[in-house]
């Protein structure tokens, strides 16, 4: 009895320090997210980007890195992204763009592929879900890039995500999957195109067409009035959001890897050598303050001109 | 050295596609030259912690490989791997202004100085086999600056081309000149055209000069002319592909339109709208020298950091 009453004893303890234990986790959580609002406050005394754009590398280098199995390093770097994509909306940052999957990664071993794809699946259904990131702070998802190469349960659960948030206003997460700058630009500019084409089959068809069929368009005048570059950047799977202020790349590579080539002309490139899961709100403080340090230099050269 | 450059519009025989490599021919063996090589060479990790040795692929190789550094009586350095360099790099000029401002002097002898940091730059790449080399002179967007400053560079190029085109003759050296030349003055467009006629069969070693260059400009008038090729029934809609954009892409004047490696001085860390297309997969350096201050120990340094980059182009190095 007695050791059964202290056994009930010993539990009960256990319980209230579980409890204890996670009020203090509590407490601490809502500690931290406080002093994070109170950076962001000082942060928002210079410009705060309103797009920034992330290549999430390193994730396999991680898992090794940690001696986990292989795809961990995804799973880690999923909750890394969650993260970011919350410090990111409570800055008020209001587009965000990742490139999750590249065109070029279908190159990679057929496992590591299809074990991606079911991921990303997983994780898109999750977000659906009503704790989840979009429908706390009010994200529009947009899949941006070459869906029809995705399997069909990954593009229909894509499909379903974007319409479940359509309504949603306050903020945009746009996640470019089987995507390509190239691919992308060549897409729009064949839609550039045949939008051109119809719009002078039209005029020609209706008499006011001034002859644009006829003429041979080698001179470089006539071809002025055929494309113009608006034509082609509304066309651009990307044209959701407006170009990123910021391109933030982990794992120390100082490259684009086909991603936003045209969206990131004039945008401010940071590369960090932190792998993507261990990245954390000290790096995207540090890339704000790099990015607002630049743009006051910017400014004043601007001014000067 | 901001070069403005106006280029006359580039003469259709030169638009026309020429045999140059794709993007995959370039990431690749050619086949004058040896099949990809696998080497381990000392990697040191970007964080700066340690040595770990690394698997090397995707080697841009030079197809001529009589033109070694030790030909030309200018060896490489030793931490350099001659097979490991760069078919093509590009470089953004910049810090011109800043460097003269520094020294309380004119803006023009920013400019000055920096074309002499250009001239010994196209001597290096010419002597350690480097095969092309574009460098951001003048931007689309650079038109805004005071008209005063944008005359004088247009001058200085004159000049420069005027004193250089004898050693480009001399030593086998292509001027190309790439960008909207409508807006340049009639006496420098002359002066590129003629540059580049004289030039045009060189093939030991290619200046691409972007001069009033804009890479959405070049983007949109590869568009332009498919836009044309598709109306005239050349081409059909459906055709339209990678491909097809990179033969339109004012970067067909060379046979190899993709840099290995940007560089970019005064610690700007954008690309300012210059090539776009073409630096899908090109390794970036940049570097806090301003451009007159950049000279062959920079570049060495810059070229140590590209041989150590792991290119994978999206796949996976087993």
């Amino acid at each position: 009895m007695k050791v059964f009453l202290g056994d009930l004893v010993l539990i009960q303890g256990s319980i209230m320090k579980k409890d204890d234990r996670s009020r203090i986790n509590c407490i601490f959580e809502n500690f931290v997210t406080f002093l994070r609002k109170c950076t962001f406050c000082v942060l928002s005394v210079g410009p705060i980007p309103e797009h920034i754009a992330y290549i999430m590398d390193g994730n396999r280098r991680y898992a090794k890195k940690q001696n986990l199995i292989e795809g961990t390093g995804h799973r880690v770097g999923f909750l890394a992204l969650m993260s970011m994509l919350k410090y990111c909306y409570e800055m008020g940052v209001r587009y965000v763009t990742i490139y999750a999957f590249s065109i070029d990664n279908f190159k990679r071993r057929p496992e590591e592929v299809q074990s991606l794809m079911d991921l990303m699946q997983e994780k898109i259904e999750g977000l659906m879900e009503e704790e989840s990131i979009v429908n706390r702070y009010g994200v529009r998802v947009h899949f941006l890039g070459n869906l029809k190469l995705l399997s069909e349960p990954v593009r229909l659960a894509a499909e379903r995500a974007m319409v479940a948030t359509a309504n949603n206003s306050k903020a945009v997460l746009s996640i470019c999957v089987a995507y390509n700058s190239t691919n992308e630009i060549v897409h729009a500019v064949e839609k550039a195109c045949e939008e051109k084409w119809e719009e002078i089959s039209l005029l020609n068809a209706s008499g006011s067409g001034y002859g644009l069929i006829g003429l041979e368009c080698i001179e470089k005048d006539e071809g002025e009035n055929l494309i113009k570059l608006i034509d082609i950047e509304k066309h651009m799977y990307v044209s959701v959001a407006p170009d990123p202020d910021i391109l933030i790349r982990t794992s120390g590579e100082t490259r684009l890897s086909n991603f936003l080539l045209w969206q990131s002309a004039y945008c401010y490139l940071y590369s960090t050598p932190v792998l993507w899961p261990e990245i954390g709100f000290r790096h995207l403080l540090w890339a704000i303050l790099n990015f607002q340090r630049n743009h006051f230099y910017l400014e004043k050269k601007r001014k000067q001109l | 050295m901001i070069c403005l450059l106006t280029l006359p519009p580039v003469p259709l025989e030169l638009k026309s596609p020429l045999s140059f490599r794709t993007r995959a021919q370039q990431q690749h063996s050619h086949p004058f030259s040896q099949t990809l090589r696998s080497h381990t060479v000392p990697h040191k990790t970007l964080t700066g912690g340690g040595t770990a040795t690394t698997t090397v692929a995707n080697v841009a190789l030079s197809e001529h490989n009589d033109l070694n550094a030790a030909e030309e009586g200018e060896p490489l350095p030793a931490e350099l791997n001659e097979e490991l360099m760069p078919n093509h790099v590009a470089v953004i000029m910049d810090g011109n202004g800043r460097w003269a401002k520094q020294r309380g002097l004119p803006t023009s002898a920013g400019h000055q100085a920096g074309s002499r940091s250009l001239r010994e730059l196209v001597e290096i790449c010419c002597k350690w086999g480097i095969r092309v080399l574009t460098v951001f002179a003048f931007s689309y967007d650079n038109w805004i600056r005071p008209k005063v400053e944008v005359d004088f560079l247009m001058n200085l190029f004159e000049r420069e081309i005027k004193s250089q085109m004898q050693k480009f003759v001399s030593e086998g050296i292509r001027i190309s000149v790439i960008g909207d030349s409508s807006k340049l003055p009639q006496s420098l467009q002359k002066l590129i055209s003629d540059a580049e006629e004289k030039t045009k069969d060189n093939s030991r070693f290619q200046l691409i000069v972007a001069a009033s260059y804009s890479g959405k400009y070049d983007i949109v008038q590869a568009c332009k002319s498919l836009a044309c090729k598709v109306k005239d029934g050349v081409i059909q809609l459906e055709d339209i592909s990678e491909s097809l954009v990179e033969q339109e892409l004012e970067t067909n004047c060379t046979e190899y339109p993709y840099p290995d490696l940007l560089i970019r001085t005064s610690g700007e860390l954008r690309v300012s709208n210059f090539l776009l297309w073409q630096l899908a997969y090109t390794e970036f350096f940049f570097v806090k020298e301003l451009w007159p201050d950049f000279g062959k120990a920079e570049f060495v340094e810059a070229l140590i950091s590209f041989q150590q980059r792991q290119r994978r182009y999206g796949a996976r190095l087993s």
